[in-house]
């Protein structure tokens, strides 16, 4: 008679499924998962630390890189904490804009986490149909941050500056002829906004070849039907927020539950999963995607005809416009205590939470009235999801394991900091 | 103070009494402090209550009060702030709970009550070395494996005490003391109350 042990495997650090350095010491009985350990921090850089020594603006591009698919929605949790601590009003444009950022952000992630989701799974053609429309959304974060992912766009008290009137163009190559680069340049003759337009009345088409190709597919049924369930119950008791406890059924959404900024002023829905599976789960990433899709266009409506400021007219908060510090005294002293000592922000202690693509994330700052922060702590969805991995994959197949870290939309750089 | 949040603070103290050490409204937010000998029944009882319904822990951060004001703190050293969010209600709260012992602060683990305490109690005490007792799997979970010391307390410093390189003459990875300086760009300033007052701008 055979010996029969469990037996250990190393997943990860260095696997193409594992979204990063997630190390995963999985105990198989055969091919049946007993006990899955994740081991986090291979991507730890001390992001809480090193903020306590800096001040407080110096820290905003810190923030894109800490979940680097859905940048701006970090540092709107980070602004939010901070203007709370203030006391200050953002302006009514700027409150806008951050939305539609927040949106195209969501629509950023989606479409990345969906895309690798079906790669990991098999489904190879998704994530090249998914890049192709990130290019665009990128483009828009590099007309307006000159970034193309980790912008620092929003500032405490509002955002850096204005939508630019002109989008960056293709320019002829050794790759791309002159016929090519006119037909790519097409839709970018007019301002940003007009370019993000024309591309909300494409994507709602794009999001129908998608579904074209995952919804109905068998193959992709069978891999996320019933897999990774979980009850509203426990999503609850693991911490679970954003798609992860919509999709069990939670209508649980800080957008329509707490609104911040002006998201009781736009129209759109929030959809909810039935059992909890990785595929309720895709089909409510699939429909926030459309959601989002509405949510720019009545934002850029809106835009069109509110010109107005973008940041907080506060000079002890955000610095004064570059002519104004150029030709006034007062502005210079402004501009130079504000880049050199930087804000001083009021003693207290709050917690800001936005609507993350992934799910709550919130920032706890405490200030003691220093130029730094004292504390700030950063609560990151995917920490408290990967957390919940050992409960949820015990029990699956190991090749299961990768359809949960992709339902789970695990990115290193929030969970570990 | 909204109509809710004052539901709220009224609940607590009914509920809680004076097991609530105090409770602060702030900025549209809702601080309890309670000691460290009743946060297991106050946990209990937060999310247990009906009034209460606190289903969901979001968050716990350790704190060090070691250097809070250049100094001007005198209560103890270390803390937790651990943020509660009610799906049914849709409040939240944040539950502050000093540690006795300053050189060997030992909290209970609420891993019972929130299972998704388990990680953040790990990662609390990684980063500051609270204990947490009653915590089914006490490891350190964001530094590195054999790694000494807790980075998070404000008397570590930024640049740590080791630092790694591959070394090619023994042909394997080795640890030395750090060889970089301690840089501090623009020192960290506490200012009179209302020096540069926001509401003045």
């Amino acid at each position: 008679m055979a010996e029969i042990r469990n037996y250990t495997i190393n997943f990860g650090p260095q696997h193409p499924s594992a979204h990063g350095v997630l190390r995963l010491v999985l105990e198989l009985d055969g091919e049946v998962v007993e006990r899955a350990d994740p081991h986090i921090g291979l991507l730890h850089r001390g992001t809480e630390k090193l903020a306590e020594t800096r001040t407080w603006i110096q820290s905003v591009p810190y923030m894109d890189r800490l979940d680097y698919v859905s940048m701006m929605c970090n540092e709107h949790a980070y602004c939010m904490a901070i203007e709370r601590l203030l006391g200050i009003e953002v302006p009514i444009r700027a409150q806008y804009i951050r939305v539609m950022f927040d949106e195209i952000t969501r629509i950023l992630n989606h479409l990345l986490g969906i895309g690798t989701h079906a790669l990991d799974i098999g489904a190879m053609t998704m994530v090249l149909y998914t890049f192709r429309e990130r290019e665009d959304l990128m483009d828009v974060y590099e007309a307006v941050s000159g970034a193309r992912m980790h912008a620092a766009y929003y500032r405490p008290g509002g955002v850096y500056r204005d939508l630019p009137d002109r989008m960056p163009q293709y320019e002829v190559n050794k790759f791309k002829n002159a016929n090519t680069v006119r037909q790519l340049n097409e839709s970018r003759q007019g301002s940003m906004l007009d370019f993000l337009e024309d591309f909300t009345n494409r994507f709602n088409g794009y999001c129908d070849d998608y579904e074209t190709l995952l919804t109905d597919n068998r193959i992709w049924k069978q891999r996320t039907v019933g897999i990774g369930v979980v009850t509203p119950e426990q999503a609850k008791a693991w911490g679970f927020t954003g798609v992860m406890l919509r999709g069990s059924g939670v209508p649980w959404d800080l957008r329509k539950k707490q609104p911040y900024e002006v998201y009781d002023q736009v129209e759109f829905d929030v959809p909810v999963g039935k059992t909890g599976d990785c595929y309720d789960r895709y089909l409510v990433r699939m429909e926030e995607m459309r959601q989002s899709n509405r949510i720019i266009k009545q934002c850029i409506e809106w835009l069109r005809k509110n010109p107005g400021p973008v940041i907080a007219d506060n000079h002890k908060v955000a610095p004064p416009p570059r002519e104004r510090m150029k030709a006034n005294m007062e502005e210079l002293i402004h501009h130079f205590k504000l880049f050199t000592e930087g804000m001083h922000v009021p003693a207290g202690e709050v917690y800001a939470a936005v609507e993350h693509p992934k799910g709550e994330f919130g920032v706890y700052a405490v200030s003691d009235g220093a130029n730094k922060p004292y504390r700030l702590k950063m609560r990151a969805p995917g920490f408290a999801h990967l957390a919940a991995m050992d409960d949820i994959a015990r029990g699956h197949m190991i090749a299961d394991v990768v359809a949960i870290i992709g339902t789970m939309d695990i990115v290193f750089g929030e969970i570990d900091r | 103070m909204s109509p809710k949040l004052e539901r709220l603070s009224q609940v607590l103290q009914e509920v809680l009494g004076d097991k609530l050490r105090s409770i602060v409204v702030d900025r549209g937010e809702v601080t309890i402090d309670v000691a460290p000998e009743n946060y297991l029944g106050v946990a209990q009882c937060l999310r247990d209550h009906a009034d209460l319904c606190f289903e969901e822990l979001v968050d716990v951060s350790g704190l060090d009060y070691s250097t809070y004001g250049n100094g001007a703190w005198s209560g103890k050293r270390f803390a937790i702030a651990v943020h509660l969010l009610s799906v049914a209600k849709n409040w939240r709260l944040r539950l502050k709970v000093f540690a006795d012992n300053d050189d060997f602060p030992v909290l209970e683990s609420v891993v019972g009550i929130w299972p998704s305490a388990n990680w953040y109690e790990r990662e609390t005490f990684d980063l500051y070395g609270i204990m947490f007792s009653g915590h089914p799997d006490l490891r350190r979970i964001l530094t590195d494996y054999g790694f000494v010391g807790h980075p998070f307390r404000k008397d570590f410093p930024v640049t740590g005490y080791v630092e790694m390189r591959y070394d090619a003459e023994q042909g394997r990875v080795v640890y030395q003391p750090v060889t970089i300086e301690p840089r501090e760009n623009t020192p960290r300033i506490v200012r009179e109350e209302n020096y540069g007052d926001v509401g003045h701008g």
